[in-house]
């Protein structure tokens, strides 16, 4: 498996850029990561072709509302910064491939794209992730550019264990709120 | 409640912690009627493991009550009395279908940690640092148990705690070294380190038909246990171990080796993992000499099981004797879950009575006396269990 790089590594990589181009080249950071889980692909698709699902496992994302058509709006908060935008869905081809790209005037310019297909001796599905964000300026922007700088990785690594445990047990691992020594 | 809570090296001591909740659909509430301290905790209170916190409760070996369970856990209800193994497991992933519970993919909130560690997430452990997951251990009067539904094992009003508590750890753990030995009619298993596991082990490798068991450890009373479970035992002094084992083998050499010492020495770092095995080193067994006489000393086509936990490199281990003799290495965290129901069914029938491990019993309060007394291997401690409810005993 391979993290997220910046542009220009990712431009001397030889990997297949998948991303849809929504965030010009030379900006932003990109995150690559494949996962099998344990579950057949059409249940696996169907979550995430429903993007308001995406809250239940996403650290950052509060919200994502359908218009009922293409267009999504995501609302993500961190450190009590909130940064909102409209992406349109671009390709969702059952089972195979599902794409998005936020629309102009977003705080955050970012595309994404997940790729499923069955994994070889019934394993289960196996989910390839694409994303790549760049802050399109201002001090809310700001922000977020350096949580997905220097923690992009973590985070979306995070979430995506998240997404694992959450599609294949009903629950995500969790310690919080539980009792400690006083310190 | 009540809860031994870690606070550096050597220094662990008893607070008053908020009583655990429900987290999670699938998790249930526990009160907590037996505990113990494992061999493995005393890595912790040396402060060879990493990614401590202070204020963890520690703790991985508990049983008791199920008071309150979670929407989702439908094989419990209030009122159960239950071991709960170690390692938890989801039962819905990859390995923990496939019977290998201790890989569980999804138990373990330091995901990303622990890939990072070993190149793949494995499971999470109750009390064992946050390489683990974090979880609160159940040295204490209430435990949270996540994934109750796969879990524990209820245990019948027949069989008291004593009898019961190491289902949690220790007797699967000796079980899972001596299977892996893939013990046949005839066979002659030497066992190294005669700390629980190691007893386990030995009177393991007899439950599955061996001939002969060898136990090798320089602590009298251990020996004096591993004789009472039918071994034959040979003090541990250096290069010598090798040469009496092969003169008591006819020249051959065991057909399975078990290295129950192991070393847990995990760093994140390659020089801090070095460190540690350099401070492992130190220990009163020279831990990679074990391995290192294992493999030296088992037979040709042999088997050296490794139940003892080994964190990150081992200097020197000589592997071309792995090539050149064809030995099979087998290893891993135990999958608890496995061993649950036939082992408690050999207890059932007195096959075996683990309490036979135990020589002391505190209260929970005197928990830090007894680490300390364990460490020292002071006043012939073998194998502490802890009453977390009971009224605190005169030092």
């Amino acid at each position: 498996m391979k993290m997220a790089a910046r542009d220009e590594d990712a431009a001397r990589s030889s990997r297949p850029r998948r991303v849809a181009p929504a965030v010009k080249s030379g900006r932003g950071v990109r995150f690559q990561k494949t996962i099998t889980v344990n579950r057949p692909v059409q249940e696996v698709f169907s979550f995430w072709r429903h993007l308001e699902n995406l809250p239940r496992f996403m650290k950052f994302v509060r919200a994502v509302t359908s218009n009922g058509g293409n267009i999504t709006h995501w609302v993500v908060t961190t450190n009590g910064t909130k940064l909102e935008w409209d992406a349109e869905t671009i390709e969702a081809r059952p089972n195979e491939v599902l794409s998005w790209q936020s629309l102009p005037a977003a705080d955050v310019d970012n595309a994404g794209s997940i790729v499923f297909r069955p994994a070889p001796g019934k394993r289960g599905t196996v989910v390839n992730v694409n994303l790549k964000y760049a802050p399109t300026g201002g001090k809310a922007a700001a922000k977020l550019a350096k949580l997905f700088g220097k923690d992009a990785e973590a985070v979306m690594e995070e979430d995506l264990f998240r997404f694992k445990s959450l599609i294949e047990t009903g629950e995500i691992p969790t310690t919080e709120g539980q009792p400690h020594g006083g310190v | 409640m009540k809860a031994l809570c870690w606070f550096g090296k050597h220094d662990v001591r008893v607070e008053k912690v908020p009583d655990p909740k429900i987290l999670n659909p699938h998790d249930a509430i526990v009160k907590i009627t037996t505990s113990a301290i494992c061999g493995s905790d005393l890595h912790l209170y040396d402060g060879l493991i990493p990614r401590m916190e202070k204020g963890d409760i520690l703790g991985h070996e508990f049983m008791g009550e199920v008071v309150e369970t979670g929407p989702e856990v439908k094989n419990l209800k209030a009122g159960d009395r239950v071991v709960v193994p170690f390692t938890m497991s989801c039962g819905q992933c990859f390995y923990c279908q496939r019977g290998l519970w201790s890989l569980c993919d999804n138990t373990n909130p330091s995901a990303r940690e622990s890939e990072k560690m070993n190149g793949y997430v494995c499971a999470g452990l109750y009390g064992y640092s946050h390489l683990y997951g974090g979880y609160a251990g159940g040295q204490a009067q209430y435990a949270r148990v996540p994934f109750a539904n796969v879990g524990p094992i209820k245990i019948p009003k027949g069989i008291p705690d004593e009898k019961a508590i190491f289902l949690s750890d220790i007797f699967p753990t000796g079980y899972m070294a001596a299977e892996n030995c893939d013990i046949k009619g005839g066979d002659t298993i030497a066992v190294w380190g005669c700390g629980p596991v190691g007893q386990f082990a030995i009177r393991s490798a007899f439950l599955l038909g061996a001939e002969r068991v060898i136990a090798i450890d320089d602590v009298p009373e251990r020996l004096e246990m591993a004789r009472e479970g039918g071994a034959e035992t040979i003090t541990a002094d250096g290069d010598a171990v090798f040469e009496e084992l092969k003169e008591m083998t006819g020249g051959m050499g065991p057909d399975g080796c078990i290295d129950a010492v192991g070393m847990e020495a995990h760093g994140a770092t390659m020089d801090a993992r070095m460190d540690r095995v350099k401070q492992a080193m130190k220990l009163s067994m020279d831990r990679p000499t074990v391995l290192r006489q294992a493999l030296r000393s088992c037979r040709k086509g042999g088997t050296v099981s490794v139940p003892g936990v080994y964190g990150g490199f081992v200097d020197k281990i000589p592997f071309g004797l792995v090539v050149a003799k064809a030995l099979t290495i087998r290893s891993g965290q135990t999958h608890v879950q496995r061993y649950l129901k036939p082992l408690l069914e050999k207890i059932e029938k007195n096959e075996i009575d683990p309490s036979f491990v135990i020589t002391h019993r505190l209260a929970l309060d005197n928990a830090p006396l007894g680490y300390k007394a364990f460490l020292k291997k002071a006043d012939k401690c073998i194998k502490i269990v802890l009453k977390p409810h009971a009224l605190q005993q005169t030092e």
